[in-house]
């Protein structure tokens, strides 16, 4: 049997700014919580291919796992901990401001 | 200190003219990200965990007051009041906006800085001894020769596109402070005979296949530098792997075809274009060396010098560990930590760095260095002076006395940044600096070099540590690896693994059983960490490291 899909987000990072972003229904947003949660594989596939071909606004597209409490997205890997969060030497990045773009 | 001519300058406008460019069609979208990435890579701009990261390059790691305020000012202007000194010489901003970036290159053009091949698969910045022109033993000064070899490698048409990355380490002294078996060419200046030239060293390597490199010329006339080493990064253009990314590297190109034939081929190669090289490429280094001709000494008195180092335990202690040998009297080589206990290893802030600058613009001959072991040097002061050079360095919090300690950690900056960690180092390199710190052990326990790499490509040399931490991805758990025994200096050797990985909250414990094992099995309190390992090998260290498998075994 195939392996069940686990939840996804599609992630990348703005071309301006640099800095971890997520898709939504209609646009991006910087904050993991406001992300849009991917449930169904051909969806997400979708999704994604539609976020890969915003050349002009996002590199570097991708799905990430997510946990996905009561349709909140949480990371499951460390390393999308991180982005979603900043560095743990300094206070910068997402955790000194979390704002919608 | 090599001073741009008329043609630097036009052609780093230039440059950064094209790049301007590139960035604004970027933006429009008439580029994709996939035509956009090499062009931003050769220009030294990456894309990180967080954001854009901005690699300057720092030739062979010597700068001046001017250029360290230049880079203070960017830090201020357009990234977050602070920037990263690298292992590789460079400084590193880590929170640039993509449209700002051209901006930063005007900047650093306006002090002869700039951020070409940074990146890519070209020849990096040529790397040196950070105590260059100053040190005691000293044959000469190996910056006019890296100078010569930046301007050639600089957009030479042949190496613009390697199989891969290409690093050139010079050094002018037989105890190696520059890691040159560790870099794909490593040049060390020689003398035979009265003449002078180079032992030539190549296919030495960190990361996936750490390799120490293999003498392929014992003497090399100094006449036949660029022929020599334009022979060896052509042989390896057209020999060197291209279909696999990790077998690129020339220590591969070296290891599959071996030494001999390698020599052969470069030889011929040699041969063929060493008559293209009629001596303008000789006039050239003569007009360099007469710009890193040694500053005018002084002399002094000592005697403030002698005062403060009785009466003040600090700058005693200080002193004894921060200072190297200089080759003039009565100087000394200052190193500054930027390895404060706790704080991220390499990191300036925009103020550290004006006051470096001014230290070095007063005190200093104007002149700075950065070390691969992530510390700025002030090259040439005299002692009369390190008293208000030790003042003004503590009132900045950079008069930490712990170079060559277990808390002067270099680390890469690991996933708290890089797109391609697998673990963050930053975080074991604070806890370890302030575990031992608290303890008040790091001074009893002498020289000895921890190195902490995020993932397997060794940015952090953890390779060459006396202990060596390496930062896995183990089912989703960060997990380090030790290695023992490791060693970058003139007998360079690569560290033994000492068994299973440790999870990140285990690392302090792991390198505290090690760090007391060491004390409990030294001959004498001279007897370094290394030289206890050379002695005893890995057996009892691994038995301190892993005390329950000694159990599990009984």
């Amino acid at each position: 049997m195939a392996k069940p899909f686990s939840a996804k987000v599609v992630t990348a990072n703005d071309l301006l700014e640099g800095d971890v972003i997520y898709q939504t229904a209609d646009g991006w947003t910087r904050d993991l919580a406001q992300a849009e949660v991917l449930t169904d594989e051909a969806d997400a596939d979708i999704r994604l291919i539609d976020a890969s071909q915003q050349h002009s606004r996002v590199v570097g597209a991708y799905l990430a796992d997510i946990a996905n409490i009561n349709g909140t997205p949480s990371p499951v890997h460390f390393r999308e901990d991180f982005r979603a969060t900043g560095p743990s030497n300094y206070r910068h990045g997402k955790q000194e401001t979390q704002q919608d773009v | 200190m090599y001073n741009y001519s008329e043609f630097d300058t036009a052609f780093l406008a230039e440059r950064n003219a094209q790049f301007r460019a590139q960035v604004e069609r970027r933006i429009s979208g008439a580029l994709t990200e996939d035509e956009f990435k090499p062009l931003r890579l050769m220009n030294g701009l990456y894309l990180q965990l967080h954001a854009y990261m901005l690699r300057v390059a720092i030739p062979y790691g010597t700068l001046n007051s001017a250029q360290m305020n230049v880079l203070a000012d960017i830090a201020d202007k357009w990234d977050k009041g602070y920037g990263h000194f690298t292992t590789r010489q460079n400084i590193q901003y880590n929170w640039p906006k993509l449209r700002d970036v051209p901006d930063m290159l005007d900047a650093l053009a306006s002090v002869g800085m700039h951020a070409i091949q940074t990146s890519g698969n070209t020849i990096r910045n040529v790397t040196a001894d950070h105590f260059a022109g100053a040190a005691a033993d000293e044959i000469a000064d190996p910056r006019p020769v890296a100078e010569l070899i930046r301007q050639w490698s600089t957009d030479h048409p042949e190496f613009q596109f390697l199989p891969r990355k290409f690093k050139v380490a010079v050094t002018g002294s037989e105890n190696d402070r520059a890691v040159i078996r560790a870099h794909d060419i490593g040049l060390r200046i020689v003398e035979q005979n009265g003449e002078r030239g180079f032992e030539v060293i190549v296919g030495g390597g960190l990361g996936r296949t750490p390799m120490i490199g293999k003498v392929l010329r014992s003497f090399l006339p100094q006449a036949d530098l660029l022929p020599y080493l334009e022979a060896i990064v052509s042989v390896y253009n057209l020999l060197g792997r291209r279909d696999n990314k990790y077998k690129a590297r020339i220590k591969i190109t070296v290891h599959e075809n071996g030494l001999d034939d390698i020599r052969a081929r470069v030889e011929e190669r040699f041969a063929l274009i060493r008559p293209q090289f009629q001596g303008v490429d000789q006039q050239m280094l003569r007009k360099i060396e007469a710009d890193f001709a040694a500053p005018a000494f002084k002399s002094a008195p000592l005697d403030s010098y002698t005062q403060a180092y009785g009466a003040d335990p600090l700058f005693r202690s200080w002193a004894d560990t921060n200072l190297s040998n200089h080759r003039a009297d009565g100087y000394a080589i200052v190193s500054i930590s930027i390895k404060a206990h706790g704080q991220t290893p390499g990191d300036a802030t925009s103020d550290q760095m004006r006051v470096m600058a001014d230290l070095a613009k007063t005190y200093g001959h104007d002149e700075l260095r950065i070390s691969h072991e992530q510390n700025v040097i002030l090259p040439h002061v005299h002692r009369s002076d390190l008293p208000n050079v030790h003042a003004a360095l503590r009132a900045a919090g950079l008069a930490t006395a712990n170079i060559g300690l277990i808390s002067d950690i270099i680390a890469c900056p690991g996933m708290d940044y890089c797109a391609l960690a697998t673990a963050r180092s930053i975080p074991i390199a604070q806890d370890i600096a302030t575990h031992f710190d608290a303890l008040k052990l790091e001074h009893d326990i002498g020289p000895l070099k921890i190195k902490i790499s995020g993932c397997i490509n060794a940015c952090g040399h953890h390779h060459v540590g006396h202990i060596g931490i390496l930062g896995l991805d183990r089912a989703g758990v960060e997990n380090y690896q030790i290695t023992l025994g490791g060693d970058g200096a003139a007998d360079a050797q690569i560290g033994e693994r000492a068994g299973p990985g440790f999870a990140a909250d285990e690392v302090i414990p792991a390198i505290e059983r090690i760090v007391m094992a060491y004390l409990d099995l030294r001959s004498d309190r001279l007897e370094t960490f290394l030289q206890t390992y050379r002695r005893l090998g890995l057996a009892p260290f691994k038995a301190a490291l892993y005390p329950q498998a000694q159990v599990n075994a009984a």
